[in-house]
Parts: C-alpha cells; structure tokens; sequence
C-alpha cells in the first residue's frame, strides 16, 4: 500500500536522526531550524499545488511562535508536546478564520491580502511594549516528558522531536495529495470552472488547504521558536514570509521531500555565503535563486522528478 | 608523466617551502597561539552606514595596531598579553534566528575564543542565552536595550558600554539645567523598541526632575519611514518648547532635512540623543541650538588623552572622516576585554588565561578608553559605566566644520542607576541615590 517514495523518506528521516549525535552541535542546530522551517515551506507547497502564492505565511509562523513564547512567559506548562499542540490549534484557529477571507482571492490579490493580515500582525507586535516591541523575548526550554536536557542534549532531543514532527508532518501530506481533496488542487488550478461544474466547491477547498498550510506554519514557527529560544516581531514580517517563497522555489512545489532538501540546503547556502562573503552574502544568495529560475524552474525536486521517469521504459 | 618539468617544478618549490616553513617556525618558536575574535556587526542593510562600518572600520584600525604592538599605553601590549588576534567579521543582518545560528557557527566551527559585537538589542537579547548555553565569553558592543543583565545575572556575556537609560536620562538633566524651566514639550521617536525605550526613559527621567512639564504630542512614526510631513505639521502647531527624538541614521537626516526647511529645528530646539553619528554628514544643514547626545561622552565630548589623539589620528588617516560614537563604543569594547585579558594573565604569571579566568578578571574592572574611563560598576560587575556629556550644536563656518558648545559632563552615578536596581524602577522612584556632584 505505502508508496516507495514514502518508505525512502521515511528511512531518510530514521537516517538523519540516527547520525545527528555524530554531527558537529552547529549543524544539528542548523538543521533543526531548516527543518522547522521546512514545515512552513511544506504548507507553501500545498497552495502553490492549488496556483496559490501567499506573501504572508509568516502570520501563523508568528502565531505559533509567539504561542510557545506567551505560554513560557505567563504560564507553568513547560510540556513540549502542550506547547505544540497550542500552538498548531491556535495557528489553525487564525488560519480557518482568515480563510473565509483569503479563500475568495486567487493570484496576486491573494499573495497581496495575505501579506497585509501578516503585516497587521506584525504592527500589533511592534507596538505592544509589555512584549519588547521589536527587540522580542526569550523563551524558555520546554520540558520533554518531564525531562529538562540541558546543552548538547537539548539540542538533540530537540532536533529528534523536529524530525519526527516533520516526518509525520510529512507522511500525512503525502497521504493527502493521494487522496480526492488533495488531488483536486491542481485541476482547481488548472480550471475553477469546470470543477465547480463538477460539483466540487473550490473556495471550501482552498479553505482547507489554507487550514492545513496555516497549521503546518504554526508548528514550524513553534520549533523555531523553541529551536532559537527567541521571538521577535520580523518572524511576522513579509521578509520572513518571502524567505519561505524562496525556499518553495529553490525546492520546487513539485514534491514533499524537495520541502525539507531545500530547506536545508537553503540554510545551508546562507551560512556559507555569511561565511565566505560577510557584508554581501544577499548577493550569493539573490544569484542562487536566479539561477534556479533559469535552469531549475521546477527547483530542487525537479531532479528527482526528471530521474524518476524514465525508470518505467527502460 | 612524473617527469614533466611543471611538477618537478612543484616538487622542488615544495620541498623548498617546507624548508622554509622550518626554519620559520624556529625563527618564532616563542610566538604564542593568537586569540580569534568573532566581530559581528551590521556591514548590510539599513544600520550599515551610521554603525556598522564605523564599528567594523574601528575593529580593523584596532586589531591591526595592537597586532603591531603601536596602540599607546597601556594597550602597549602585543594582541591580547602577546598573543595576536585572528579576527573574523560576520554581517549582523538578518533575522534573529540567522543570528543564533551564526554564533554557534563561530563558536562551534570556528572555535573563535570570544565574541565582541552586536548592535541590534533584539540580536543581543537572542544571543544571550546561547552565550551562557556554550559558555563563550561574549562581548555585547553597541546595542542599549537595560533588559540584559536585568532579565536574569549573566555569567559569560559582559557590556562594556553604558545602557540607553544614562543617554535619557543626561538629555533631560542637561535640558532642564539650560532651559531652566520647560512647561511643554513634546517626543518624535521611531516606533520600535529603542524608540520606545529612550521615549519612556526621557519622560520618566523628564517626571522626576520637573513635574509640572507636560507632554503635548508623543509621536511614533514607521520605523525607516524617511517621510515626516504630517508629524513635522504636527510638531510645528505645538506649543512645545523642546523636542526628544532618538532617531538615528537615514531616518534622522531625513527629519532633520524635511523639518529644517519648514523652519522647525530653528524654532524648537530637538535634542537628538544619538545625534553626533549624522552631523558630519548634514553640517550647516543641522541648525545651531540643536541638542546633541553621543551615547557617551565620546568624539566631540571625549577627554583629552594620548590614547584619544592616537585613535582619531589612526581612524582619519585610514579612512578620511573622524570615527563617530559607534567606532569609540567598539574601542572600548575591545580594549575592555583586552584589559581584563592581560590582568587574568598577570595573575597567572604570564600563561595564557582560561575563559573563567578572563571573566573573573573582567567583573568589575576599571579601564581607560579613548573617551573616558569605565568601570564595570553594574550588574555584578558585568556591564559598565561611564560619566557622559551633552553639547548644543554649532557649525563654525570659518573652519567649516561641526563643533559643540555648552557642554555639560555627568558623572556615571548621576545618570545611571546604582548596582541592583532596574533602570525603570530608578526612574519610577524618583531617580534615588543619584549622585551629581
């Protein structure tokens, strides 16, 4: 029943966990972030499957960060898995009601609106001073089934429970495409009017799909959080979410798995360009995705993708 | 093939350079392993010009000369107590989160031995903790934000230069000693955290010195907004008699150019709490009487001493423009950590001090710097002060260049708050314990 291709990116997901305690600690930090924030981007594909492009995905990024960091603040749950759980039901929450909205706009109407909601956000953060303003807040390490690790091992621990986040994150989406809701998005890109001829209502399916994407950002913006043990305002910011436009196009809406390759490849880039190139490492940054335009359109996944094909004729 | 005379070549040439490399490191057998720093700083984006580059033109200036042994007494000293410095410069920009991952990339790729730099108080704030999470001696430079040492005691992570609240607080202080009385004024300040943090401060400090004056118009405009039309219409129909803003680099100039031609500078004065990073800049476009803050008392308000002559020389041979406060705050961020470096290695006699062994040296260390003197007095020793100074603007045309007049010095008890007291509950009760004689 389960697809080679879920069973492949499953035992990926068992490989890097198995390494991480081999890898050198700035990496596995490295990689906890890109693969936080490798949730965001997997939300990203699944509109940009439905022709979707939102310029402010980093609303519910903020959402489930600023829940992690309001709950360590003003309450005593420290339970990482209470803390998520807040967090993707709070994100999914903003998520369903800015839905009713944004799931009437397509094409640049839609990216602009969901830039001024994530911009909205971002105006209330700056100015709420109990909360630093811009400068942000610490958060504090949560606890993992009442155990507190503390340095190297909280680092693990943390980067195992973002990697079993984003296989299961992973392996749900996957089911999703294969099923009819799922795989409706690309004819409801391709003609709205012959799938509502169809019987289908294609604003509840775009409403869905925003819900889902809204709760995957929420989860991403909550390990980030947690991962970085800081929040400020520009994770709402439209820089953020046009970062996460970035990466979708660096890996390519083509595939799940391109989500977390790129993710990590694109963190990866971006600290050997502050590395190599300090003061103009935006440039580095600005060529890579400029080549991938003009000679990966399809990103990263696209190779996968072209080698995949000929398999069956040979 | 292994007799091509291209790689026979190479193989005499390395063989030759082994030699070489022999006989040097005979030659320099005593040379102790050099100490790298991490210098992070902004060196793109909006903060570049005004802080970035001053701050990244100091560390070169800094790091080549002590390197050299040229730096006057007492920084006479090879590199930190012999051993040279191995710099390493990272762009501050980006998102905390680049940030975070930044440091531990300098701390653990890298293996630098101590971070000094960061301007953004937000990018202090994040990398705080992960400093006291890999135990890496940090150095925080510019940034103003009180809450760092005020959130929780640090162990690893030290501030050299003074916090915002001493920047207010002296701006109220010498406006009420000039002005004598003042019944209205008002505040033009950008709508983000240090904004918001010099508004709050000013005002408070503003309430405990004179609470009969009452604020007519606290605006908050768009961080890099750059447009000031309706606030400077605002500003121009109150009755105010003073203006506080701590605008800084583009978004000062360009308040400074729009207001000045609608004649507003001229009738109010501003006082302009970091306002020293823009005037060689604006020059006769900046109107005489304007109130002018540095965050210290650095260029302009600097003592007189060899080290200050020797830096302001060194800065406007190499670059052609005087180095501003942010240069001055990285000096003495640098030399602070290199004053607690040698006395850890004195007390060692003379072998290379450990990390703990520097920060124990460091806790409540006083130092001379180009500017002034500073003494860890705060924060058990981990965050320094310093007296300050303010002036009022004036371009002496015959020269064609800036000069301030009026200045006022405030020792570092009258503007800051005693050891163990957080700056807003200072400024709440009243400023207690401050000590202005």
């Amino acid at each position: 029943m389960a697809p080679r291709s879920i069973v492949i990116g499953m035992l990926a997901f068992l490989l890097a966990a198995a390494v991480a305690p081999a890898l050198p600690t700035w990496l596995v930090s490295l990689a906890t972030v890109a693969f936080a924030n490798a949730l965001v981007v997997l939300g990203l594909v699944i509109l940009w499957r439905a022709g979707l492009v939102p310029f402010g995905q980093a609303l519910y990024y903020a959402v489930g960060a600023y829940s992690v960091a309001l709950i360590t603040r003003y309450s005593g749950v420290r339970d990482v898995l209470a803390m998520l759980a807040a967090a993707a039901a709070l994100s999914g929450l903003v998520g369903y009601l800015t839905g009713f909205l944004l799931a009437r706009y397509r094409e640049i109407f839609f990216s602009m609106l969901s830039l001024a909601l994530s911009m909205i956000l971002y105006g209330v953060l700056v100015k709420t001073e109990t909360l630093g303003s811009t400068d942000g807040f610490h958060v504090d390490s949560p606890t993992y089934f009442g155990a507190a690790p503390q340095g190297g091992m909280r680092l693990l621990v943390l980067f195992w429970l973002v990697l079993a986040c984003c296989s299961l994150s992973a392996l749900l989406v996957s089911l999703y495409f294969r099923s009819v809701a799922g795989a409706l998005a690309i004819p409801a890109r391709d003609s709205e009017i012959r799938l509502e001829f169809l019987g289908v209502s294609v604003n509840r399916l775009i409403h869905l799909n925003l819900v889902i994407a809204a709760t995957l950002a929420g989860i991403g913006g909550a390990l980030a959080a947690i991962a970085v043990e800081h929040v400020d305002p520009d994770m709402s910011y439209w820089t953020t979410s046009g970062g996460f436009v970035f990466v979708t196009i660096l890996a390519g809406a083509g595939s799940v798995a391109a989500a977390f390759v790129g993710s990590l490849l694109f963190e990866l880039l971006k600290s050997i360009a502050y590395d190599v190139l300090p003061g103009t490492w935006q440039i580095f940054l600005g060529a890579v995705l400029l080549l991938t335009i003009l000679f990966l359109p399809g990103g990263i996944g696209s190779l996968f993708m072209r080698r995949r094909r000929p398999e069956p004729a040979s | 093939m292994s007799h091509h005379p291209l790689r026979r070549m190479i193989g005499h040439a390395s063989g030759l350079l082994l030699v070489l490399a022999a006989c040097d490191a005979q030659a320099q057998q005593p040379v102790p392993a050099p100490v790298k720093i991490g210098f992070v700083t902004f060196t793109s984006g909006p903060a570049a010009a005004s802080f970035g580059i001053p701050d990244r033109n100091a560390s070169e200036i800094l790091v080549e000369n002590l390197n050299a042994g040229k730096v006057p007494a007492p920084y006479n000293q090879i590199g930190l107590g012999g051993a040279k410095i191995e710099p390493k410069f990272v762009d501050e920009a980006g998102s905390a989160a680049d940030q975070v991952t930044q440091y531990r990339n300098l701390v653990e790729r890298d293996h630098v031995d101590v971070v000094v730099g960061y301007v953004s108080s937000g990018n202090c704030l994040a990398i705080t903790p992960v400093a006291e999470e890999l135990k890496e001696l940090t150095v925080l430079d510019i940034c103003g934000t009180p809450r760092i040492f005020e959130e929780k005691p640090r162990h690893y992570v030290f501030r050299v230069n003074p916090h915002a609240t001493m920047d207010n607080v002296a701006a109220a202080r010498y406006v009420l000693t000039k002005m004598k009385t003042i019944s209205v004024y008002s505040g033009i300040n950008q709508n983000y955290a240090w904004g918001q943090d010099s508004w709050r401060d000013f005002r408070l400090a503003m309430k405990d010195l004179d609470p009969k004056a009452t604020v007519d118009q606290a605006l908050f405009p768009k961080l890099f907004s750059g447009e000031y039309g309706a606030e400077i219409s605002t500003l121009l129909t109150s009755k105010s008699q003073i203006i506080h803003s701590s605008f800084f680099d583009g978004d000062l100039e360009a308040f400074i150019y729009q207001s000045a031609a609608r004649g507003l500078p001229q009738r109010v004065p501003l006082v302009l709490t970091t306002g020293e990073t823009s005037v060689w800049r604006l020059g006769a476009k900046l109107p005489d009487g304007t109130i002018i803050g540095e965050r210290g008392p650095h260029s302009f308000l600097a003592h007189d001493s060899e080290l200050n002559t020797w830096f302001r020389k060194t800065y406007v041979d190499r670059f052609s423009e005087p180095p501003t406060y942010p240069a001055y705050d990285l000096a003495q961020s640098l030399l602070g950590l290199k004053s607690a470096w040698e006395k850890a290695q004195a007390k060692k006699g003379g072998a290379r001090p450990t990390t703990e062994e520097v920060i124990a040296a460091f806790e409540g260390i006083e130092f001379k710097t180009p500017s002034t003197t500073v003494r860890m007095a705060l924060a058990n020793g981990h965050q320094g002060i310093t007296d300050t100074a303010y002036g009022t603007y004036k371009f002496d045309k015959t020269e064609n260049k800036p000069t301030l007049v009026d200045i006022m010095r405030f020792p570092a008890e009258c503007v800051n708050p005693p050891p163990g007291v957080d700056s807003v509950a200072w400024l709440e009760g009243g400023m207690k314990g401050a000590k202005c004689d």
